[in-house]
């Protein structure tokens, strides 16, 4: 899933300072389970700058709604329907960066701020505790590496073995972080494709990784073309 | 391969000559003296010096620029490259730009991580890794074509060489991964500093087991400590092993920078006798002045010349 953290809160009540409607939307999908931009969260940001606006004496109007998925044009679409929304003059959006902009292209209009750090693609752990896992480069090379990223979590995106920092099974820049090509030897001993250490990785083509521009997919057999112009 | 890439270290190591050479670390500032300073002190005491590639991520002197002027005052330079900062198009173009002036020693490396360095919010590049840019550069020179496949329009010659940290984990793959970088086009390899003689037996007998060294010239560093705060910030260095007895003798000893260049002394004369090592490298970083004192009393001179910088040649 897509991993954020909230914005510390002077920096949101910085962002929507001056505006008279705020609406502050949450999402219901990765940022909801990584619990920083589901509908409780989001009611606690509003009670938050209700309170604030009142400290200052302002009647700032805040109204809380909810997407399904902010990264999703059906589930905006639904907004309009949503209390306050469409008064509002500023949109403090609670999904991922991809949420936050959709919403731009939602309402051209109206300012929207993002109340999110979109951190990484990763995991849950354990309660409260989140790693990254994948960088999204567009080129998986899983099958190569025994199933962990050497993109991600290598802090040198190694991909012929390891620095000559690693120790103990740690990265040589944090004692807290793996070293990954510590578990990738492991784990490709463990399933028996040791002789995979063996082979040069070439350069990588890092075209399908951001390096190449923002990037897109077409699925003709699902597109309509006129869907397909992009902003 | 044309006599472009026969630099003077490589004589000296296809000679079968034990190598001795030392490092100069690029000045924090734009002074040519500074680099010139520090040349001359190891100049007929070293067969050539390692310029430093902003080691530990701190920004200093290019180190192109830094092994130039080495080299106008008579000192080979080895030109350290790191994966860290440049993506293949600039790593590429220094290497040409090295190879115009005549620097033909590179040695290419990793890179600490920038969160060591005073940089700490800089990008981190890695377009491609050590094993990936030796592979490059090796092709540049004996296939003469850039790493994006077109052919260069003269051709060039390196020696090439990398790292190796006998110390590091996991050890079979770090042998397997210097076996690569050896495979990709490394000719010498320069191990991380030795203080751990014992450990780092053991680890030369699986080097021999593997013949790394008779595909490669396998040169141990040794590290001098003036002071005991050098040593002890040596051994927080990742990747770094000192047994507890050397800085415990550091620590008895009166004169610190005495002792400093017997540990070295001591370690020199313990490593030449491991069969399959070619050669040793001080690193002797902020204390140049020490080399010459070090080659002579370890006996390694006077030190045969083949070759002498291109730049000093007034080529
Ligand atoms: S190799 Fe690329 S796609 Fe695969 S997990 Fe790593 S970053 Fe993600
Ligand atoms: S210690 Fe391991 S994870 Fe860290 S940079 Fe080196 S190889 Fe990558």
């Amino acid at each position: 899933m897509i991993v954020a953290e909230q914005k510390k809160m002077d920096e949101i009540l910085r962002s929507i300072r001056g505006y008279r409607s705020v609406a502050v939307v949450a999402c219901g999908t990765c940022v909801a389970v990584s619990m920083s931009g589901g509908e409780k969260e989001a009611l606690k940001i509003a009670s938050i700058i209700r309170h604030r606006a009142k400290l200052d004496g302002l009647d700032t109007r805040v109204t809380v709604t909810s997407a399904i998925r902010q990264c999703d044009m059906e589930f905006l679409d639904e907004l309009d329907d949503a209390p306050g929304m469409v008064d509002s003059d500023c949109v403090l959006s609670l999904g991922c960066g991809a949420g936050v902009q959709f919403m731009v292209e939602k309402y051209p209009y109206k300012v929207v701020v993002p109340g999110l750090n979109t951190t990484f693609l990763g995991v849950n752990r354990a309660p409260g505790y989140w790693t990254e896992m994948c960088q999204g480069c567009g080129n998986c090379v899983l099958e190569r590496t025994g199933g962990i990223c050497p993109v991600s979590r290598c802090c040198k995106s190694h991909f012929n073995g390891p620095c000559g920092g690693s120790s103990g099974g740690k990265c040589e820049i944090d004692p807290d972080i793996g070293c990954a090509w510590q578990m990738i030897y492991d784990r490709l001993k463990r399933i028996g494709q040791e002789d995979r250490l063996l082979d040069i990785n070439e350069a990588r083509d890092w075209r399908t990784s951001r390096d190449g521009g923002p990037r897109g997919h077409i699925r003709a057999d699902i597109v309509v073309a006129e869907d397909t112009q992009r902003e | 391969m044309s006599e472009a890439g026969y630099t003077n270290l490589r004589r000296v190591l296809e000679n079968g000559h034990f190598s001795f050479t030392a490092e100069i670390g690029p000045p924090m500032s734009g002074s040519a003296e500074n680099v010139r300073e520090k040349a001359r002190k190891l100049k007929g005491y070293a067969d050539a010096a390692n310029i430093t590639d902003n080691q530990t991520a701190i920004v200093r002197m290019s180190s192109i620029a830094a092994g130039y002027i080495a080299s106008c005052e008579g000192v080979e330079p080895v030109i350290q490259m790191t994966c860290r900062d440049r993506n293949r198009i600039a790593l590429q173009s220094d290497l040409l730009g090295a190879y115009s002036l005549g620097l033909r020693n590179v040695l290419i490396l990793s890179g600490d991580h920038q969160s060591f360095g005073n940089h700490q919010a800089s990008k981190n590049v890695y377009d491609v890794d050590s094993v990936q840019f030796l592979d490059g550069a090796r092709r540049m020179a004996r296939e003469g074509v850039f790493m994006g496949g077109s052919k260069l329009k003269d051709p060039v010659d390196f020696f090439l060489g990398t790292t190796a940290n006998p110390f590091a984990d996991p050890e079979e793959l770090q042998l397997i991964r210097l076996e690569k970088k050896i495979r990709a086009g490394a000719k010498f390899v320069q191990t991380q500093g030795i203080y751990d003689v014992e450990k780092f037996r053991r680890w030369m007998k699986l080097v021999r087991e593997r013949g790394i060294h008779e595909r490669a010239y396998i040169i141990a560093g040794v590290v001098v400590n003036k002071t005991q705060k050098s040593i002890e910030m040596t051994a927080v260095v990742p990747g770094m092993d000192i047994p507890e007895h050397i800085i415990g003798r550091m620590r008895a000893a009166e004169k610190k920078d005495e002792e400093g260049v017997n540990i070295a002394l001591d370690l020199i004369g313990e490593i030449r006798t491991i069969e399959g090592i070619a050669g040793v490298h001080v690193m002797a970083i902020g204390w140049e002045s020490i080399v010459a004192t070090i080659a002579e009393r370890a006996g390694m001179l006077p030190r045969p010349v083949f070759e002498r910088p291109c730049a000093f040649r007034g080529e």
